[in-house]
């Protein structure tokens, strides 16, 4: 019997064809990256393919890819990574679309393909400035109402950069600047590649 | 002829059933909802943001914030994503008490959710009942890791220790004379192992009473059946999982169907609903109950006659035993790297689900080969059903929304992050 994933990655190789940017298997998981053109048609694809059968969007989310490897990285800033569910054939896919543009990050929107996206989608805005064509009632979900910026991008300091306060001149609740200094208890290290004999089983 | 407007009306957020910090806007037609809006992020404490500044191991604790009644399952799913990005093994033995604490945590979410959802729509004493049961497994979990709601006990590479051979006991009080503290003492003589057993042996007629009280009750039945009905096609699209999906038929368990640790070997069913209406989520949630007694008996017969190993001898992930690391200079030099600079995770991405009580719980960690994680995405199962809120409620009455709040289990630790 052939493996489970050897079955899926023919069978998506075959069903999207030129979509595929690149499919990976990697600790038992299969990534699938395509661009932000072919995104819906793809996930359309990915739904309705029987061969395929992905009914249900497990998770997505956005994701900040400018300090990778503290600077590192060589290519488009943000992504989407949706995670897809098969009840039919019990198989996982992750998949990954880079928006083309960083300074006004836009990928088209999955509500169309699962409804549940909705919120994922609002979240991904809200957290991350990630715009998503189509999308119909695209709010931020989890930050305050008013809150400028998308706190979850790299360059947004961890402390905030406003904070709340009752000012009894005022009598009323004010903004102001953080008062509180920036710190890091324990530095983030990246040590040489199989650091400690770790390492993935792939 | 006046006109009718349709009214709007703040649901929350100090809502006794709101099951916490929600705020639901709703639009009614008279008493009909015609559109629910929830507001959530009340409670957002950037978890996902958080654990990126801090070393892969100094945000495990964060995980039992995030369900705050199901809290060794979110550790769970983490420890799962760690293990496996660094591909550690983990000692068979820790495999058994996590599974055996999954389900006791299965018991315990379940529990509550009983109690509140039935006293959201009008049933008093079955939360006195459930508070009841709830007391002895957070004993349990006290017993095993020092607290009783926020454990920390399972770490990457096995759990935090092993289990203990004495159970805490009852001490007389001003308010409990010696007599009494000896009858609530009494099942408390043996090991942590011979207390659950002897739960798991008073379990099943708990499970009996409540049933008593709500299964053929005519006023449970009544605000239950027929209310936020389901189909399954519906419920996949909608992203539900966990008893929300069974209860509408879709027989789905990540325990049967994508096995972890050692659920392969344990002997249990899945129940599903039929209608997916709330009354049978319900059903399903207490046949979950009893399959989990059954699972919890299963471990504690394993874990009795197997001592060993709970946590991996890998000491670039673990820790080592305090007397090791008091006499050895290697341990030494393991135990000041890992609590100062913390271990590596190889570069790469993992996704580990668990079938949590709620539902699906996933971690999408990504490492970028760092000592804290460069992302961590928390996929919880209480999101996407909240989300369906303002399908399910569609057409019920104002009073209908309590109970579909309820039958979805709703806990805001999770839903905000």
């Amino acid at each position: 019997m052939p493996n489970k994933l050897e079955t899926l990655k023919s069978a998506l190789e075959a069903a999207l064809g030129q979509k595929v940017q690149s499919l990976v298997e990697a600790l038992g998981e299969l990534t699938l990256v395509v661009g932000a053109a072919d995104y819906v048609a793809a996930a359309l694809q990915l739904r309705d393919d029987p061969a395929l059968g992905f009914e249900q969007l497990t998770d997505l989310c956005g994701v900040d890819y400018s300090g990778w490897g503290d600077g590192l990285w060589e290519g488009r800033r943000f992504a989407a990574v949706s995670h897809l569910m098969s009840v039919k054939h019990n198989w996982r896919l992750r998949l990954r679309a880079f928006a083309a543009e960083d300074d006004f990050p836009m990928l088209d929107s999955l509500t169309g393909v699962w409804p549940n996206a909705n919120w994922y989608e609002r979240e991904a805005f809200d957290l991350y400035g990630i715009m998503f064509n189509g999308h119909d009632d695209l709010r931020r979900i989890l930050t305050d109402y008013g809150f400028v910026g998308h706190p979850f991008r790299k360059d947004f300091p961890l402390s905030g950069n406003v904070e709340m306060r009752y000012d009894p001149e005022q009598k009323r609740v004010i903004y102001q600047p953080v008062t509180i200094e920036p710190r890091e208890i324990t530095p983030r290290i990246i040590r040489e590649e199989n650091y400690g004999d770790l390492a993935g089983k792939s | 002829m006046a006109e009718i407007r349709n009214y709007t009306l703040n649901f929350g957020p100090q809502h006794p059933a709101a099951h916490g910090v929600l705020r639901l806007v709703l639009e009614l037609d008279g008493e009909v909802i015609q559109r629910a809006d929830p507001h959530i992020g009340l409670l957002h404490r950037a978890t996902e943001k958080l654990a990126e500044h801090k070393t892969w191991i100094q945000s495990l604790p964060y995980m039992d914030r995030l369900d705050y009644v199901s809290m060794m399952c979110n550790e769970h799913a983490y420890c799962l994503a760690i293990e496996k990005l660094i591909g550690v093994d983990v000692p068979e033995r820790a495999q058994y008490i996590r599974v055996m604490f999954d389900e006791i945590t299965r018991v315990l979410n379940h529990l509550l959710w009983l109690g509140a959802h039935a006293i959201d729509i009008g049933a008093m004493t079955v939360f006195l009942y459930c508070f009841r049961e709830r007391e002895d497994l957070m004993d349990c979990y006290e017993a095993v890791s020092g607290a009783r709601m926020h454990a920390a006990y399972y770490r990457p590479g096995g759990v935090y220790r092993d289990l203990p051979d004495a159970m805490p006991q009852y001490l007389p009080s001003p308010y409990r004379n010696e007599k009494k503290v000896r009858e609530l003492n009494e099942n408390r003589q043996g090991s942590l192992l011979d207390f659950i057993e002897d739960f798991t042996r008073r379990f099943p007629k708990y499970i009996d009473e409540y049933e008593t009280l709500l299964t053929d009750n005519r006023i449970w039945k009544q605000r239950t059946v027929g209310i936020g009905v389901v189909t399954p096609e519906r419920a996949l699209a909608l992203g539900f999982t966990g008893a929300m999906l069974r209860g509408s038929g879709v027989e789905w368990d990540l325990r049967k169907k994508q096995p972890y640790e050692v659920y392969d070997r344990m002997d249990f069913d899945i129940p599903v609903g039929v209608n997916g209406d709330c009354y049978d989520r319900y059903l399903v949630r207490i046949e979950e109950m009893r399959q989990s007694n059954r699972i919890i008996r299963q471990c504690v017969d394993w874990l009795r006659a197997n001592p060993g190993p709970v946590i991996t001898a890998n000491h670039k992930v673990a820790p080592p035993s305090r007397v090791d690391m008091k006499s050895n200079m290697e341990e030494l030099i393991h135990h000041f790297k890992l609590f100062t600079e913390g271990m590596h995770v190889p570069p790469g991405e993992a996704y580990a689900a668990i079938e949590h009580p709620k539902g699906e719980f996933g971690i999408y960690a990504v490492s970028d080969g760092a000592n804290k994680p460069y992302r961590l995405k928390i996929r919880a199962p209480g999101y996407p059903h909240l989300a369906a809120l303002s399908e399910m409620s569609k057409g019920h009455m104002l009073a209908d929304v309590v109970a579909i709040i309820g039958t979805q289990d709703i806990v805001f630790g999770e839903i905000d992050r």
